[in-house]
């Protein structure tokens, strides 16, 4: 079986650091760690409604659910300042939402609509929000990692200090082009924050199968001589709190991190995922719902602040649910795209009639 | 017009590019201290610095992507690959990324990204240093691919091609890189998508891309001296976008073709303009379209086979003789 973070000894040990006073948190208002629940509570009752989607034969392809996770997207992407950037892998949902995608633009692109946020030509795993520093959505394992490493890298070209949140999975990091990315980062210091999900899978295949590893996946970065942390991802203060480490680093020095964020998706890989059940036991999964979820620990925490009752979130949860019921009704109500679009968005030169986009034949359809 | 070399066109591209706009960069291997593999970069990191000249690990997948990531966001990277047989360890970043990226955002991202190197055989450097991905790039729409076959073109093209808000790669070839020929001064920019007739002709169309245009013009000197066949070359300078009207203009006029493709010919360049002339053109032809491409086997590296593995200018001759 594999090693799951109950039995993982806690870096924390036995004097565990009260991430909640650490200054990245101290001046939290309770307006904002509301809003944290808010966003989690949001991206879980969107993919619920997507699954539903999905079970009722509406949607097709890959639909990579985030459930269990919700507290890295949150905790993380709510640091961004202007000159931040995120980019990610396809399961995507999370991130989009966080960074102030609405639940309609992206349940349209679910249903392939022409009112989806890439106008039905991405999917689920290809969301992308350029206005708001958000680069995708990305379906080839890794193949993000480097383009992170390029956004950073137009950031201190240009002189602004800011970073890249470059997401990746645990099945991801053995990807050759993860390395040279890495490599490249440490070499020319780039600002880029890499962010490993580890949810302990990579589709069926446990951590313990699939790398080898001294103690965790980021400690990898030491031969690259680059920083590097290990986060507990239920406890939305720590992720927080060492996320913004990083980013200062970036912001100040340029200098790159890797993050290794433990956490636990509940559902299959996707829902297509036939072995869902199979690699894993259900009791597993019973025990990360009932012991770390990460909404029911930051609820009780605001409840033992003193900042929610059950009342509050009751509320705020009815919201969610009714914002995601209503992207679902808008998604269904909405056109999908016409044929002739099939042309459009290839080349920026013949979107835009340019004299590059007139010569020469671009498609060669008969 | 001053006389200079392919090298140099490219050279004085990059510098001229280098110059007007600061969001232009070069990075490689070797392209900055070293000077380039090929010499195409030669001083410009001394003139231009560390910021704008890059030199990078041997990480083509890594660099690549970077460059996509850099171009999405507004700036305007030439990647120089070594050889473009080393795009297939990038291939992903290329084809996926570059290529795509724009489609799946729904248009709300571009990649005015340029990828150069030398893309030919010929080179007595065995199959892994000799392949000619022209068809495999332009296979994918988004994906722009241009191929210089001389100094003019060659700096035309690598202007537009940086100029240009999409993603282009320019195949460029090492054979070339001492040929002379004249130049424009200025800013000299050749649009992508204009073919251009080499050599006027009535006989026949020879229709060719990058060093294969050469060796057309060699054959059609020769089919005038020795048989008196009238050869048009038409240089196509740009695979996607494809200028189909120059193409099927000459074969209306001459109304033969012979298609000469250094690509392999299983779903070459040359593929694609037979089926392009037989279904706009088919009423026009008096013989049926011919092809002359590399001989169908991964380049050969022994010297005296590699040049016959080639087209050549015999094997153009034997087949316009064919059907003239
Ligand atoms: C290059 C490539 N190989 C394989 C796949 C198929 N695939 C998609 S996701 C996945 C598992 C990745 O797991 P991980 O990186 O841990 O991310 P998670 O799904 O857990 O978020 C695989 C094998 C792919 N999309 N791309
Ligand atoms: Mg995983």
């Amino acid at each position: 079986m594999s090693v799951t973070r109950a039995e993982k000894p806690k870096k924390t040990g036995k004097n565990p650091v009260d991430y909640a006073k650490a200054p990245i948190n101290a001046d939290l208002t309770p307006e904002q760690k509301l809003g944290f629940l808010a966003d989690m509570l949001r991206i879980r009752r969107f993919e619920q409604a997507s699954l539903k989607l999905y079970q009722q034969g509406k949607m097709g392809g890959f639909l990579h659910l985030y459930i269990g996770q919700e507290s890295v997207a949150v905790g993380t992407l709510a640091l961004m300042g202007e000159n931040d950037h995120a980019i990610t892998a396809y399961r995507d949902h999370g991130h989009a939402l966080v960074v102030g995608m609405s639940m309609n633009e992206c349940m349209a692109e679910l249903l392939g609509k022409a009112t989806g946020c890439s106008k039905g030509k991405g999917g689920s795993m290809h969301f992308f929000a350029p206005d708001k520093n958000f680069w995708g959505g990305h379906g080839i394992v890794a193949g993000q990692t480097p383009l992170g490493l390029g956004i950073a890298f137009a950031l201190k070209y240009k002189g602004l200090k800011g970073c890249c949140l470059t997401y990746l999975g645990d099945g991801a990091v053995n990807q050759g082009v993860f390395h040279e990315s890495l490599n490249i980062a440490a070499l020319w210091d780039v600002p880029v924050v890499y962010i490993i999900e580890n949810n302990q899978y990579s589709m069926g295949t446990s951590l313990a199968r699939s790398s080898a590893i001294k103690s965790c996946l980021a400690e990898r970065a030491t031969g690259y001589d680059m920083d590097w942390d290990i986060v507990n991802g239920e406890n939305l203060y720590e992720v927080r709190a060492k996320t913004w480490d990083a980013m200062q680093r970036a912001h100040e020095k340029c200098r790159p991190a890797i993050l290794e964020i433990d956490t636990y998706r509940y559902y299959g890989h996707s829902v297509a995922d036939a072995n869902a059940k199979k690699y894993r036991k259900p009791e597993e999964i019973e025990f990360y719902k009932q012991n770390h979820d990460p909404i029911t620990l930051w609820e009780n925490r605001l409840k033992e602040e003193g900042i929610a009752d059950e009342a509050v979130i009751k509320k705020l949860d009815d919201a969610a649910k009714k914002e995601a019921a209503a992207s679902v009704q808008f998604a269904e109500d909405s056109p999908f795209p016409e044929l002739e679009s099939v042309f459009d968005d290839i080349y920026y030169e013949v979107d835009m009639g340019t004299e590059s986009g007139k010569t020469g034949r671009h498609f060669f359809n008969d | 017009m001053p006389v200079i070399t392919y090298r140099q066109a490219l050279n004085d591209a990059l510098a001229e590019e280098l110059e007007r706009d600061g969001n232009v960069f070069l990075m490689g291997e070797e392209v900055a201290e070293y000077n380039g593999a090929y010499k195409i970069t030669e001083g410009l990191w001394k003139r231009f610095g560390d910021k704008r000249v890059i030199d990078t690990p041997i990480s083509e997948a890594g660099f690549i992507g970077l460059g996509v990531g850099a171009a999405m966001m507004g700036l305007r990277p030439v990647m120089e690959l070594m050889f473009w047989s080393f795009a297939y360890v990038a291939y992903d970043q290329i084809i996926n990324n570059a290529g795509c990226v724009r489609y799946m955002s729904g248009g709300l991202i571009n990649c005015p990204l340029v990828i150069r190197g030398p893309a030919n055989g010929g080179t007595n450097v065995g199959a892994t240093h000799s392949h000619t991905p022209e068809n495999f790039l332009a296979n994918t729409p988004g994906l722009k691919v241009v191929c210089p076959a001389t100094p003019a073109d060659a700096k035309g093209l690598m202007k537009a091609a940086i100029r240009d808000n999409d993603p282009v790669c320019v195949m460029e070839n090492t054979l070339l890189y001492g040929d002379q020929g004249e130049v424009p001064e200025g800013d000299y920019v050749i649009p992508i998508g204009v073919a251009d007739v080499k050599r006027e002709g009535t006989d026949v169309s020879l229709i060719a891309h990058g060093r294969a245009v050469l060796t057309c013009l060699a054959a059609a000197h020769r089919l005038h001296e020795e048989f008196n066949i009238s050869a048009e070359v038409v240089d196509l300078r740009s695979i996607r976008p494809l200028d189909e009207q120059t193409v099927l203009d000459s074969v209306r006029k001459t109304h033969r073709a012979v298609l000469v493709d250094e690509n392999k010919p299983f779903c070459g360049v040359s593929s694609q303009i037979a089926t392009m002339i037989q279904e706009h053109a088919f009423d026009d032809l008096d013989a049926p379209v011919q092809r002359v491409c590399s001989l169908d086997a991964p380049a050969i590296y022994s010297p005296a086979l590699e040049t016959q593995q080639l087209p050549t200018a015999d094997r153009i001759i034997q087949k316009v003789l064919a059907i003239s």
